[in-house]
């Protein structure tokens, strides 16, 4: 509750501060003020002192597993803001009001977390949904800014229909919006409404997610985007909205498993197969990993095709890992010219400290071992496993996984085997800093994930 | 304990030494971290108490997963593999200039504690964690020091390897899935009862793992590439070490959690690594490129000890076991000679050589010690070992016994040829004005003959060694 709280209060504050504060600068750091606060909301969210004691009236409900997943979207977020804030100023003349609307966001991220009801659900998805719209094209004198901010926008309306037309449905099958009440089976033709929400349900959230078939505007989006929304769009906005899916899928239709898991399955293998087989044959860096977040988005959806406990842990791994490692190279690549891979080449003679990292990054993203990529997988593909049914569909992720290899090992043969000048970039001490945390937390993750996992089961 | 010291030194030596500078440091402490690991395993083979070599800690216990280290007779073999060959690679290799040379060194040191890690892993996530971590200093290694075509070919050794390991993965949850207490470690996965249909499926997802490694026709493609590219003394590490990961995990852990399907499957594995011998054994005559065509003979032996190893009896399998760690001395040696040949005259082509022995004649004798123990020679270690196992796959069908018979015939073929291309005949402007071996490629090649000499003439102990492993696993096939 506090997060949600302090989250929708920053964001104004960041929106005034604009009016009377003329140093541009100055932005960075009231934001940065902001992700403190909210993680110090969040951690008091978890140890059970809130704000407002209350779960009004059961539409929201503050689990631990996502109160957790909030701290780690909290903590992306700081390092989101110490790696890329310099680059949020000068995407625009608007600095402070990039801020707000990232704030806003994560008052949507809060509310799609803990939602209880239906109707939190949406809000939460507009919430995050349109200032992202904004985000997308705030490079306003950019033609492809526009174009992505005008797809998304279209697009997203759509699928937000489709989404208000499936609660409409379940609405009518169950009479409620909440989802303690959903859990019971209606008999008859009202089952037919339900399943018919369903659908309509995962079809929109599957657009959300950027899952195939309803991919298609996402590397148009992140390519469009200013890079550093970019990053900031496919790692914790991202992670938000499939915590919510899950938590959806868990709690709500559980008792329809056997109803709705071959059409998760179908999703998952079109995702994994277009996402992958796509990247490779991608010359952009930055299209790269727009599809290869479509990619991931394979693997962050078994845990909703597994819906047990182990999935829980494994979305959870999956958040931090793919944010961290997603941020990172992100930071790299907003202060780079050249976005090609060819870019890259002679890097880790230029950088070596940042190729260090960036190797970190993208093994972690491959799902190599002593990574924290690899347990995220890990635990995803251990719960689909755990189900007994669909052995194939992941057989077939890793066969997928080996073809990731390919195209996060081509930064990692530019950076050092390919004979180049290296781009010159300008960094501080601080950021090696933070890019040498986020290595080491990728790194600690991938030996010990109950470092994390031990969180939930605390108290 | 001793066990955790011999993959944390190379582990911690490793690391330590990215952060050197110089590159006579490098090389220094590199040979003092090797020694200091064969040193270890001499205290563990010396010593008979369990509890002071094994070692059992706290990992992921809601996984079900322990960081749980045991070595038997087999592991104490391919140890003592891989402990004695690094001091005589960097011995043998120590003229040989690398652009960062304490990088190289770090990375050769990091790989051999992936590779000790898998030979000790008594926990089925462990030893996926090593089987993995053993796999990524070696393609940096490959993909920074290696020749011309490095990068394409390494990676298409990587993204084999990694596919293969994944596919382990997926059995290997599987198979987790089913132990009742839910526990990686290595008995409860033997403990688990599959149907004959279960164990036929999970069998072929462990098998293409190993059989990637090792290679195994038709998996070997990567192979001859990765060799001829990587610089040779990674080529030394891939050959006489990595590829033992592949026999040894079809050892430890493909046969006793999959007995019945391992029976099932016998011909299919056997007929595949025979079709490898001989298929391997015909390409390596056609070579002129002296890398390449100990790459295809070391196909060829691998493939006679994966048969071994299905053939289910004492003999094949003792001779298997045997052959683990000659052939990983031998094949060490022929790279070594390879090594010498291409530091000081550019080029391995056997066509622009000739004339050796006049000019060096210490190298010519060392070398044909070893060629004649790589074509298994009486007196020699590797005659032990084919002649057990060539009796085993004899015992089993007499026609695979004549097959992989004539790889060995051609064995001696090419080797012959090669020792005749090489260091006879007559010298050419190029090989005039050779200069006989240094002295540090004299101690590296001299351990090794003598090896070869000792375990062929007195092979008693490694049986000694390797009999409860074999025991363990004939008991497990009935």
């Amino acid at each position: 509750m506090n997060l949600i709280i302090i989250s929708a209060i920053w964001g104004v504050v960041m929106m005034f501060s604009g009016l009377f504060i003329s140093s541009r600068t100055a932005a960075k750091n009231i934001a940065l003020i902001g992700a403190l606060l909210l993680l110090a909301g969040n951690l008091f969210d978890l140890s059970g002192e809130m704000l407002l004691n209350s779960d009004f009236k059961g539409m929201l409900l503050y689990d631990r597993f996502s109160l957790l997943f909030l701290t780690v979207a909290v903590i992306s977020l700081i390092v989101y803001f110490l790696l890329s804030s310099k680059d949020i100023l000068v995407v625009g003349n608007h600095p402070y009001e990039y801020f707000a609307l990232i704030f806003f966001i994560m008052c949507g991220v809060g509310l799609v977390a803990l939602f209880n009801n239906l109707l939190i659900l949406f809000i939460g998805i507009e919430i995050i949904s349109i200032p992202l719209y904004i985000l997308t094209g705030s490079d306003k004198r950019n033609l492809k800014s526009n174009e992505a901010a005008l797809k998304y926008f279209l697009m997203g309306s759509f699928s937000t229909g489709i989404f208000l037309l499936g609660i409409a449905f379940i609405f009518g099958a169950t009479g409620s919006f909440s989802i303690d009440s959903l859990t019971l089976v209606p008999e008859g033709l009202l089952q037919v409404f339900l399943i018919t929400g369903i659908v309509f349900v995962l079809i929109a959230l599957s657009f959300k997610v950027s899952a195939a078939p309803f991919h298609f505007w996402t590397p148009d989006v992140y390519d469009g985007a200013p890079t550093v929304f970019t990053s900031f769009m496919a790692t914790i906005v991202k992670a938000a909205l499939f915590v919510g899916f899950l938590n959806l899928f868990l709690n709500a239709f559980a008792g329809h498993y056997e109803k709705w898991r071959l059409s998760v399955a179908i999703i998952i293998a079109l995702t994994l197969f277009i996402g992958n087989i796509t990247a490779v044959f991608q010359q952009s860096v930055k299209r790269m990993l727009a599809y290869s977040s479509i990619a991931q988005a394979g693997f962050m959806m078994f845990s909703v095709f597994a819906i047990n406990d182990m999935a829980r842990q494994g979305m959870l791994l999956y958040a931090a890992a793919y944010s961290l490692a997603t941020i990172g190279i992100f930071s790299v690549l907003i202060k780079m010219k050249d976005f090609t891979f060819d870019g890259f080449n002679g890097f880790a003679k230029k950088q070596p400290l940042l190729a260090f990292v960036l190797t970190v990054c993208l093994l972690s993203l491959a799902g190599i071992p002593l990574t924290a990529g690899f347990f995220a997988k890990y635990f995803v593909l251990a719960a689909a496993v755990k189900t007994g049914i669909y052995l194939w569909l992941v057989i077939f992720a890793v066969v997928m996984a080996a073809i990731s290899v390919y195209y996060y090992f081509r930064i990692i043969q530019a950076m050092y085997f390919k004979d180049g000048e290296g781009q010159d970039i300008e960094i501080t001490p601080f950021y090696k800093g933070v890019m040498l945390t986020v290595a080491a937390l990728i790194i600690l993750l991938g030996v010990l994930p109950s470092s994390l996992l031990n969180w939930l089961v605390l108290y | 304990m001793i066990a955790l010291l011999l993959i944390l030194v190379p582990m911690i030596g490793g690391i330590g030494l990215f952060f050197l500078k110089g590159e006579k440091a490098a090389k220094s402490v590199s040979l003092f971290v090797a020694s200091v690991a064969l040193g270890l395993m001499i205290a563990a083979l010396t010593n008979q108490d369990p509890s002071v070599i094994n070692f059992h800690a706290q990992w992921l216990p809601q996984l079900g997963s322990s960081f749980a280290l045991k070595m038997d007779g087999m592991s104490k073999i391919l140890c003592l593999l891989t402990t004695l060959a690094y001091p005589i690679i960097f011995i043998s290799t120590s003229k040989n200039q690398y652009t960062s040379p304490n990088s190289f060194y770090g990375l050769m040191l990091l790989a051999q504690a992936g590779i000790l890690g898998v030979f000790l892993a008594a926990d089925g996530l462990l030893f996926y964690f090593f089987w993995e971590l053993a796999l990524i200093p070696v393609y940096f290694l490959c993909s920074k020091w290696g020749g011309e075509r490095r990068i394409s070919v390494t990676f298409k050794f990587f993204i084999y390897t990694f596919l293969g390991s994944l596919l382990m993965l997926v059995g290997l949850l599987y198979l987790y899935y089913q132990t009742p207490d839910a526990s990686f470690s290595m008995q409860s996965l033997y403990d688990v009862k599959l149907t004959t249909g279960q164990q036929a499926w999970l069998f072929w997802l462990f098998f293409i793992a190993f059989a990637i490694k090792m290679p195994v026709f038709p998996f070997h493609t990567w192979q001859p590439d990765t060799y001829e590219e990587s610089p040779t003394a990674v080529t030394m590490v891939l050959s006489a070490l990595m590829v033992k990961m592949g026999l040894f995990a079809v050892v430890r852990w493909l046969i006793p959690l999959f007995p019945a399907a391992a029976v099932q499957f016998d011909n299919v594995v056997i007929g595949l690594s025979v079709i490898g011998m001989v298929y391997a054994s015909i390409l390596a005559m056609q070579q002129d490129d002296i890398k390449r065509l100990i790459a295809y003979s070391s196909i060829a032996h691998i493939g006679l000890m994966s048969a071994a190893l299905f053939v289910n009896n004492e003999s094949g399998l003792q001779g298997a076991m045997i052959q683990f760690f000659s052939h990983g001395v031998n094949v060490l040696g022929m790279w070594i000679v390879v090594d010498l040949i291409e530091q000081q005259f550019g080029t391995r082509k056997m066509s622009e050589l000739g004339g050796l022995a006049h000019k060096a004649p210490t190298l010519s004798i060392l070398l044909v010690v070893v060629a004649l123990a790589n074509v298994a020679l009486p007196l020699t270690n590797a005659f032990i070992g084919e002649f057990l196992m060539f009796n085993g796959l004899f015992k089993f069908n007499v026609w695979y016994a004549a097959a992989g018979g004539l790889s060995i015939i051609l064995s001696a073929v090419y080797t012959l040829r090669m020792i005749q291309k090489v260091f006879y005949g007559n010298s050419n402007s190029l090989t005039a004005n050779a200069t006989d071996i240094s002295a540090a490629a004299k101690i590296g090649l001299g351990v090794i003959v003598i090896a070869i000499f000792v375990m062929g003439v007195y092979p008693k102990p490694v049986f000694a060694l390797v009999s409860d492993t074999v025991n363990s696993l004939l008991g497990i096939y009935k």
